[in-house]
């Protein structure tokens, strides 16, 4: 079975969001919830770098460890996945969690915080009929064969998903066309438009 | 450089980042992003010179900073003020589920499992004497009330807890998901929406039975004799003994503890940080497995272990025989208004409340 991962190269990401309305439009997500976000280090200067982020599917997932209710579940495809049926809101998922993942429609006094939401990969999560899963979790994509839409929508190939040893590969791939021994992710020329195009060279075509 | 290098510094690059960053023991595939901003440095350590000469700093130290701490840095999530990588949760999740939930399992349940021990060989502490049928005023029925309900809502507070922590073992897997789907949030709300007020209630009793637990000499002594386990007489006690004592301070510390712990959990809409709860998490827990342990022992000493206490608590009278065994200090006090335990029940101030031993002696 596939191991579903998410890549993100930073060297690519132009911090447009494109990934974050894809997966809104993809998923109608709650008001307020935002399943992917893209952070920036040192915004406007030449150290400038970017980086989308959103559940990363872990394989010894820290939100499972810890929730009181065990509503997580791992599919075969390697994707975290949680049954809002049995989630109470208890914040324990989001305490744990390294990417700041699990978020909530409400916060309020004696923690009344509504079910908890996160990427599922674009594959749903557990229910009756496509409609409620669809209400409760948004799309299943994988279902339909397709991968997340905040990857397949990214225009600089930045995000990447899909089965880990895929997504390495490619990577691997760009950092060897790239040539540059610092590999894929530091500015190089000082930054001479030139060299930088360079480094945006897409692996994935043939030259 | 040729291929092979490029591909085997490439190794080393994938590995790297497992070190820099401290996540213990877990396979993230958070590794392919974190590999993202650590690579910088692994080909830096490779030929330091002709790194400086074409780029920028990649992932230096200033970088891993900006990325735990949030610093020179924007997120596009509304209102959000998580950093890129919240270092601290894999160290709660450890102190939690490998030390809190085991070691609280350890102490709730050994404590069972020695009260068990103590009853079966040792027994239930009788009365020297028979009971000579005259009763003494211990408890009015506001101490009574007090006591009655805060216990309710500690014993609710006490399961639910355990159930938050340890439910999931047992009635998961033993009454399927529909059945715990209900209960777990069922058990999430009574404790949320009970807690704050089991933390006044507690408060109001902690005020309204101080006067009766001033530590006074007599208590370190009767702590030395084991509460009368130790040597064959009964060492002296007050209104309240050592024991009881005990009982109340822990109430007055861990319990306030566990209060305010608790209030930071159960309102999240003040925004304090994810830290600042997993903190809140672990003192709550510990803090409460403590004091339910403890209480076990409370409550068997106040029912099963001890012949004549309870009614005390619940008729308000007690026995002249027990008072004189239990608590002489106070009975030589309180001894001439022994008699009939009147059918109307006494007005507060004539019970717990008039001064005891508490006093001065
Ligand atoms: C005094 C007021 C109290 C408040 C405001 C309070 C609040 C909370 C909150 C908000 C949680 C997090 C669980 C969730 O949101 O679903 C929690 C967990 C817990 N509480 Fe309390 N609580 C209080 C008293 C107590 C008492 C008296 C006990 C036991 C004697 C207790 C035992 C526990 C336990 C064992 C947990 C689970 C900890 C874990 O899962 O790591 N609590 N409490
Ligand atoms: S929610 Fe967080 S801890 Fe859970 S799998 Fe996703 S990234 Fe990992
Ligand atoms: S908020 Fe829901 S999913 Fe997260 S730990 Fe609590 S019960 Fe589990």
């Amino acid at each position: 079975m596939a191991q579903m991962k998410f890549m993100c190269d930073a060297e690519r990401c132009i911090e447009c969001n494109g990934c974050v309305t894809a997966c809104k439009n993809a998923n109608e997500v709650e008001w307020g919830i935002q399943r992917r976000r893209v952070v920036t280090l040192n915004d406007g200067e030449p150290s400038e770098v970017s980086i989308s982020v959103a559940c990363m599917h872990c394989d010894d997932a820290p939100c499972m460890a810890v929730c009181p209710t065990d509503c997580f579940y791992k599919t075969d495809d390697g994707i975290v996945l949680h049954d809002k049926d049995l989630c109470i809101g208890c914040g324990y998922c989001l305490y744990a969690c390294p990417f700041g993942a699990p978020q909530f429609p409400q916060q309020d006094a004696f923690g009344e915080r509504g079910k908890m939401d996160k990427c599922t990969f674009c594959a749903g999560g557990p229910a009756d009929s496509p409609e409620e899963e669809y209400e409760k979790y948004g799309a299943n994509r994988i279902a339909e064969g397709k991968l997340p839409l905040c990857a397949e929508m990214c225009s600089t190939k930045a995000l990447l998903a899909g089965d880990a040893q895929t997504v390495a590969d490619i990577f691997r791939e760009r950092v060897v066309r790239r040539g540059h021994k610092d590999g894929a992710w530091s500015a190089i020329g000082n930054g001479s438009p030139s060299a930088i195009d360079a480094m945006a060279y897409d692996a994935t075509q043939d030259q | 450089m040729n291929m092979r290098d490029v591909l085997s510094w490439l190794g080393q690059g994938f590995r790297l980042p497992r070190l820099a960053i401290a996540l213990p023991g877990i396979a993230l595939p958070g590794l392919l992003l974190l590999v993202a901003l650590a690579f910088g440095s692994a080909a830096l350590a490779a030929d330091p010179n002709a790194e400086i000469a074409v780029a920028v700093p990649a992932a230096d130290a200033d970088t891993w900073r900006q990325v735990k701490d949030g610093e020179s840095f924007i997120d596009t999530r509304h209102d959000s003020t998580y950093s890129l990588i919240n270092q601290s949760g894999e160290t709660w999740r450890q102190w939690r589920n490998k030390w809190v939930s085991p070691f609280g399992l350890v102490a709730v349940g050994g404590m069972l499992v020695m009260i068990t021990i103590f009853y079966l060989i040792v027994g239930r502490s009788q009365l020297d004497e028979p009971r000579t049928g005259r009763k003494l005023l211990r408890w009015s029925v506001l101490s009574r009330a007090l006591h009655w309900t805060l216990a309710t809502l500690f014993l609710i507070l006490a399961l639910t807890g355990l159930n938050i922590l340890y439910g999931k073992f047992v009635f998961k897997p033993l009454f399927g998901d529909a059945v715990w789907a209900a209960m777990i949030s069922g058990t999430k709300f009574l404790h949320n929406y009970i807690g704050p007020f089991f933390g006044i209630l507690l408060i109001f009793v902690l005020a309204k039975f101080l006067k009766h637990n001033w530590i006074k000499r007599h208590d370190i002594e009767w702590f030395k004799q084991g509460g009368g386990m130790i040597g064959d007489k009964h060492p002296d006690a007050g209104f309240a003994n050592g024991g009881e004592k005990a009982w109340f301070w822990m109430l007055a510390t861990a319990g306030m503890v566990v209060f305010a712990s608790g209030l930071v959990l159960d309102f999240p809409n003040f925004d304090q940080s994810r830290d600042t709860m997993q903190w809140a998490n672990i003192i709550h827990a510990v803090g409460a497995l403590i004091l339910t342990a403890v209480s076990f022992g409370h409550i068997y000493i106040g029912t099963l272990g001890t012949e004549g206490a309870l009614e005390g608590m619940t008729t308000g009278y007690v026995d002249e025989t027990w008072a004189k065994q239990h608590h002489n200090l106070w009975y030589e006090e309180v001894k001439d208004q022994a008699g009939e335990a009147p059918a109307a029940q006494p007005h507060d101030d004539q019970a717990d409340s008039t001064p005891s031993s508490s006093s001065p002696s």
